[in-house]
């Protein structure tokens, strides 16, 4: 596909720190390659919001490459925006047209508050994780080869897909009750469908689940927006899976 | 921990949402059935049939227990899913400015409180109509028949043991049965007492069908009342065609095999219950 330039409207939150109110900014960007990603658009805003001695756009961003998560924006009113399974930083320009209007806003949610502009605090997710997202393990020199457990394939593999998710939180964005249990349950499953996991368990569902509530997620009503804004398509079934293994571990 | 869990988390809150809800779609199923005895096209078998039922979901102990549970499933279902509807706005306490849900949800999901709110209003001023008047209502009418014999009409009071009770014979109370000389009289509503023994001799039918009928045929409002049912209907199938396969997952009733067919289920229960719900008034209103 021949390279074009697009010129766009861009809409965006402007937020100087935690504590101030916010609002949204219009800005005109003139020549934008429709090869370029979304990042590498504002940046190229960025460089102008510079030229012209403006405070730049802070926006969360690593990898660029979909793998670790950190890029989190709400475009045209979606999660990563247009198009599935990806991440903000795996989308391209070529998804808008020439004079549009783009709308940039930061996830929310009361358990991811606005740090600066389009930066969130995601931090609740760790809190979640260390809540019980992990497996005990012996290290005191006899570590048993991972290999050296038998395990279906079938779980294997229901088993990566749910360690897929790369805790973004576009789950909780799009969510209208700002539930996160698209990605608790995501966590919650990778390790109940592995004999590694089956030790913890119990704990983990209940005290996963228990660190979901006080960070203040809202409560799932079974929407299922958070499965078609995943970029890792991450399934209900993991949230099915936590329901199940939750009132199983509250009964005993 | 475990105890307090079950009745407080978040989870706890969506089994009860969904326990509830389910046992009122099988409510619905046996409110149902005893709707549809309206529709038998011969009317005093339809009345007969009705008034029955009728008799039959306010005396048998079974059912009275289940109509307590009822109760209670309306009242819980109504208070934690709005509790939890208010809980979730506040997870989000600034919104977005623009936002783009019908890419990812339908509507009836987003609306669940609504629809369920508009439910709830519905079903308080249908208990109002029908179940109050049934129970608490002192000239709620007993079920006559009419019956031409020789070229004359006449009314009899049809017992439950099927008896054909000349209406005429029957005094409203015992000093009236005393003052006309009647022989029999009415006690405690639906009890017809022996007036010289002053024994019970047989059980009445209240009449809810002529109760029904009426509330849907009154000649100035008869027909905004059959639409606002068939509104209410459809409000109804839209809550479910969400709320019955969503309560399976809140569970973890989850299985790539089963899942598929709950989903469909649930849409097909959702419309058909409820079309046949709104049948009623509407065959009461334009056929009777
Ligand atoms: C005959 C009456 C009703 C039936 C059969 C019914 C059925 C259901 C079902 C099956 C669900 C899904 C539960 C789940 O997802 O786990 C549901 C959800 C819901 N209902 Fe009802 N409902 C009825 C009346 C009401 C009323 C009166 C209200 C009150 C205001 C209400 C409010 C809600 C709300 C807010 C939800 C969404 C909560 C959630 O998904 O967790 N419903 N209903
Ligand atoms: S479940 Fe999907 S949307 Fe949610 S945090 Fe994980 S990867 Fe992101
Ligand atoms: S920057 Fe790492 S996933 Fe987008």
């Amino acid at each position: 596909m021949a390279t074009k330039f697009i010129n766009i409207n861009l809409k965006v939150w402007r937020q100087k720190d935690a504590k101030a109110k916010g609002q949204m900014e219009t800005y005109k960007l003139d020549k934008v390659s429709t090869d370029s990603s979304f990042l590498e658009m504002l940046d190229q805003l960025n460089e102008q919001l510079i030229n012209e001695r403006k405070e730049p756009i802070a926006f969360d961003h690593d990898c660029r490459e979909g793998i670790c998560g950190a890029c989190s924006l709400y475009i045209n009113g979606r999660a990563h925006g247009p198009d599935r399974f990806i991440t903000t930083c795996q989308l391209h320009m070529r998804s808008f047209k020439d004079g549009e209007t783009i709308f940039i806003e930061p996830w929310r949610s009361k358990a991811f508050p606005v740090i600066k502009d389009l930066v969130v605090d995601r931090s609740s997710f760790d809190r979640i994780q260390q809540a019980g997202g992990f497996v005990s393990v012996n290290t005191s020199g006899n570590t048993i080869d991972a290999n050296a457990t038998p395990i279906n394939k079938a779980d294997a593999d229901r088993s990566f897909e749910a360690a897929a998710c790369i805790g973004c939180g576009a789950c909780v964005a799009s969510c209208k009750n700002g539930s996160a249990m698209l990605f608790v349950g995501a966590k919650v499953s990778q390790y109940a469908l592995l004999p590694q996991g089956k030790i913890e368990a119990h704990d983990r569902v209940l005290n996963m689940v228990r660190q979901m509530d006080e960070e203040g997620f809202g409560n799932c009503t079974n929407t299922g927006a958070c499965e078609i804004e995943c970029p890792k398509g991450i399934s209900l079934e993991n949230i099915a899976r936590m329901n199940r293994e939750y009132l199983t571990a509250s009964m005993s | 921990m475990a105890n307090s869990a079950i009745l407080k988390s978040s989870l706890a809150k969506k089994y009860w949402m969904a326990l509830t809800g389910l046992f009122l779609c099988l409510f619905l199923i046996g409110h149902l059935i005893g709707n549809l005895q309206l529709l038998s096209t011969e009317k005093y078998e339809a009345a007969m049939r009705f008034n029955q039922y009728a008799l039959f979901m306010t005396s048998n102990p079974a059912v009275k227990a289940l109509s307590y549970v009822t109760y209670l499933s309306i009242l819980f279902h109504a208070i934690d899913g709005i509790w939890l509807t208010v809980q979730n706005r506040k997870a989000r306490p600034i919104g977005y400015v623009k936002n783009n849900r019908s890419a990812n949800t339908t509507w009836a999901s987003r609306n669940m409180a609504l629809l369920g709110s508009l439910v709830l209003i519905f079903i308080v001023s249908h208990m109002a109509t029908f179940w109050g008047r049934m129970h608490y209502d002192a000239n709620m009418p007993l079920y006559k028949v009419e019956l031409s014999a020789m070229g004359q009409k006449q009314s009899f009071y049809r017992t439950t043991t099927q008896q054909f009770i000349p209406v005429d014979q029957v005094a409203p109370s015992l000093e009236e049965a005393h003052k006309t000389g009647k022989g029999k009289y009415i006690k405690n509503r639906t009890e017809l007492y022996d007036a010289n023994a002053q024994i019970k001799i047989a059980e009445l039918y209240k009449d809810l069908y002529k109760i029904t009928v009426d509330f849907f045929k009154q000649p100035t409002y008869g027909l905004l009342y059959v639409i606002l049912y068939v509104i209410s209907m459809a409000v109804l199938a839209f809550h479910l065609s969400h709320g019955f396969a969503s309560s399976f997952q809140s569970m973890g009733w989850s299985h790539p095999k089963y899942s598929p067919f709950i989903d469909k289920f649930g849409l097909v229960f959702s419309i058909v219950t409820c079309l046949l719900f709104a049948i009623i008034p509407v065959y009461v209103y334009f056929v009777l």
